[in-house]
């Protein structure tokens, strides 16, 4: 990373004897895709910036399984559930972030019922309580003036009912925030859910992440906030299918909040 | 000549309610050929819920006009239906009118009227919305032949006891005014009255039997209308109380585990290992193939389902274009549920399973493929179905007892299996980005 900073894996910690306060799983498209990577990046120097002692479990960290469930592999779905709850209780993980909403999700809701059981909070949702308790600030600067959007992940929102936090965080940068026509739990899906950003859609009239992206666009938005590496995605591609990929662009909130600091 | 009446009354009364408990019997053994499911956590939530989505209408508030005309047709359904209740005791005590001396009486037969004709009005929108504007959602290409025959019948059949009703009432108005005995002076009213010049000049004799005729009329149209809800998706004016009491109380996000493939796995990672509530040892399918694999609770909802289209108009694979329509699963279920009822005289033991199934011969997995499971349907339901889970369950029969997942899907799988991520990415490499 280019700010150097060290970021420990859970083995070491344990070696170490050492306590943190959250464990970070990336997940797979934070750990892998080019573009979630930054958002990865970024969230983390956050973290470090505010003094958060945080780990990650690095190669032992493997898909929570999510897109197995949705795809119906309810088999392939426990089988990587059982074995990321022993590595997460053989360490005695407690509180877990992470910076995608199908993560957030599934190790909150679906692993309770398999004997999962953590305090898991959204990146966004973290960000807030940091900003909130002054540990970390923004500048204005960048963004003043700027009017930005914000797309709602589905499985922050609807799924999990989190809309406030991930508008606090905007409502810190002196921009002007624009609600798209769809907000909040009548937001359109990116498209990208339910296994179907591993797969090509179905024969229709559109594609999901077009349409979205036009709704987004129609705000005359220069930046659409986004909370989850997969709408990131989809919505990139959908600005770019309208042409307007040099004068919007997509950014994850924690990209938002790192640009903002001083 | 009283007597006569009443004995013809009981047995109107008793026969129509005696078939009505019949269908109630019968739907509740349809219902219970789903799956077994333990639905008794956290009570004071549901009723709570109850409370809030069935009585207080909490979430057709979404959709303004439709909330407002609905809400008008519900307090009229509830209120006017303690009309009903003198209407009932007369029928068996051969009296007119037997709350008539009470006080209040007068406003409150004026209340009813008022709502009566409010209902005829907000009936009258919902059929110009269905049949002269074609509101897109109530005019979708599924609800052609019953359902939207159905829709119309049920708008026809509340305007017929709504405008009986006030018949009556102009009627024993008249005859109140002529000082006809057995009508006691307790009007005129307020709507009523509006139609009662029709009645100037009648005589006594003609009115009584109009007034008479409307009376039996309306009481027989009741007794029909609890008769028809079987038949109906007017059932939602019942069972969308138990629905929303069954209905999930957990985050949306959070969709069930299977409990037999938690047996499954726990077995392979402990050959000790036992999960409460999977003890039985008789192989179950993953997933559904048909209504009899779904929990009972969705072939609950199945039959609570009103067919109003909320899910389908608010599914983003449906508004691109897609063969997906939440509302289509969902009145697929239920037809596939009563075609077994209608199979099987005794539906318990060994059914007879012909027909057309749930999944490829009613719902084809293109529609199914097409979900995003993000959960627009189960959020936009007034009464709290969860077409989604019904997808889930198709889906998981598709890819663990049929292996026929889309290509790409099976990729994807694959390599979680063999790396840990949806991609092709070694899990060795999950840590790079902190180097770059």
């Amino acid at each position: 990373m280019q700010t150097e900073i060290h970021i420990p894996t859970m083995a070491e910690i344990a070696a170490q004897q050492g306590q943190i306060d959250v464990l970070f799983w990336v997940g797979c498209a934070g750990s892998f895709d080019q573009r979630a990577m930054r958002i990865t990046q970024a969230f983390a120097s956050l973290m470090h910036k505010a003094g958060v002692k945080f780990a990650i479990l690095g190669t032992e960290e493997s898909c929570t399984g999510d897109p197995a469930k949705r795809a119906g592999n309810e088999f392939l779905f426990q089988m990587q559930a059982a074995t990321n709850i022993q590595t997460l209780d053989g360490y005695g993980v407690k509180k877990i972030v992470t910076t995608c909403p199908h993560c957030f999700n599934t190790l909150k809701n679906e692993y309770p019922g398999l004997g999962g059981n953590y305090e898991v909070v959204h990146h966004t949702q973290m960000l807030q309580s940091l900003l909130d308790e002054g540990k970390l600030s923004v500048s204005g600067g960048s963004f003043k003036g700027k009017k930005i959007t914000y797309h709602d992940a589905c499985y922050l929102g609807r799924a999990n009912g989190v809309y406030e936090a991930p508008r606090a965080l905007i409502h810190h940068l002196e921009a002007s925030f624009v609600e798209m026509k769809r907000c909040k739990s009548k937001g359109l899906c990116c498209g990208a859910g339910g296994a179907q950003m591993f797969k090509e859609s179905e024969a229709g009239s559109a594609e999901i992440n077009h349409v979205r992206a036009a709704e987004a666009i129609d705000t005359q938005a220069t930046i659409i906030a986004a909370a989850c590496p997969f709408c990131n995605t989809m919505m990139t591609d959908g600005v770019k299918k309208e042409n307007k990929d040099t004068e919007v662009s997509v950014l994850d909130l924690a990209e938002i909040i790192h640009q903002a600091q001083s | 000549m009283a007597i006569w009446s009443q004995i013809l009354f009981s047995l109107l009364f008793f026969s129509g309610t005696g078939l009505f408990v019949r269908h109630m019997v019968r739907l509740r053994q349809t219902i219970l050929l789903g799956r077994p499911e333990k639905i008794d956590d956290q009570p004071k939530k549901r009723w709570a819920q109850m409370v809030r989505v069935a009585m207080g209408q909490s979430k057709m508030g979404a959709r303004i006009v439709p909330a407002i005309l609905h809400g008008v047709v519900y307090l009229g359904f509830i209120i006017i239906n303690i009309e009903v209740l003198e209407i009932v005791l007369d029928g068996f005590l051969g009296t007119h009118r037997l709350f008539a001396g009470l006080p209040g009486y007068r406003f409150l037969i004026n209340t009813f009227e008022l709502l009566a004709l409010l209902v005829v009005i907000a009936v009258g929108v919902f059929w110009i919305r269905r049949n002269a504007i074609h509101v897109k959602r109530l005019a979708h290409g599924e609800l052609k032949g019953w359902p939207r025959l159905d829709a119309n019948l049920i708008l026809y059949i509340e305007w017929f006891l709504m405008g009986l009703f006030l018949l009556m009432n102009a009627a024993d108005a008249q005859l109140q005014q002529l000082g006809a005995p057995h009508y006691p002076t307790v009007g005129p009213w307020v709507v009523s009255s509006l139609i009662q010049p029709l009645f100037a000049g009648l005589p006594a004799s003609v009115l009584v039997i109009i007034e008479r005729s409307a009376w039996w009329l309306h009481i027989a149209g009741i007794l029909f209308f609890l008769n028809y809800l079987y038949y109906s998706k007017h059932l939602h004016i019942l069972l969308a109380f138990p629905n929303t009491y069954y209905a999930k109380i957990k985050a949306l996000g959070a969709l069930s585990n299977n409990k037999d493939v938690q047996r499954e796995v726990s077995l392979m990672m402990d050959p000790n290992a036992s999960i409460p509530g999977t003890e039985s040892t008789t192989p179950v399918a993953f997933g559904a193939q048909d209504v009899t694999d779904l929990s009972w609770n969705y072939l609950l909802q199945a039959y609570s389902c009103t067919e109003c289209g909320r899910c389908t108009s608010e599914c983003p694979a449906n508004q691109t274009g897609k063969k997906l329509s939440p509302r289509r699963v969902v009145m697929q279920t239920r037809d596939r549920a009563q075609e077994i009822a209608r199979q099987n005289k005794v539906l318990t033991g060994e059914l007879d399973l012909s027909g057309s199934r749930l999944l490829h011969d009613r719902i084809t997995p293109e529609e199914l493929w097409a979900c995003t499971t993000c959960n627009a349907c189960t959020d936009a339901c007034p009464i709290g179905i969860d077409p989604l889970s019904i997808i889930m369950e198709m889906r998981r029969y598709l890819v663990m007892e049929e292996s026929s997942a889309p290509l790409e899907l099976n990729n994807m799988m694959g390599t979680i299996e063999n790396n840990g991520a949806p991609w092709p990415f070694s899990q060795m490499d999950r840590a790079q980005w902190t180097q770059k």
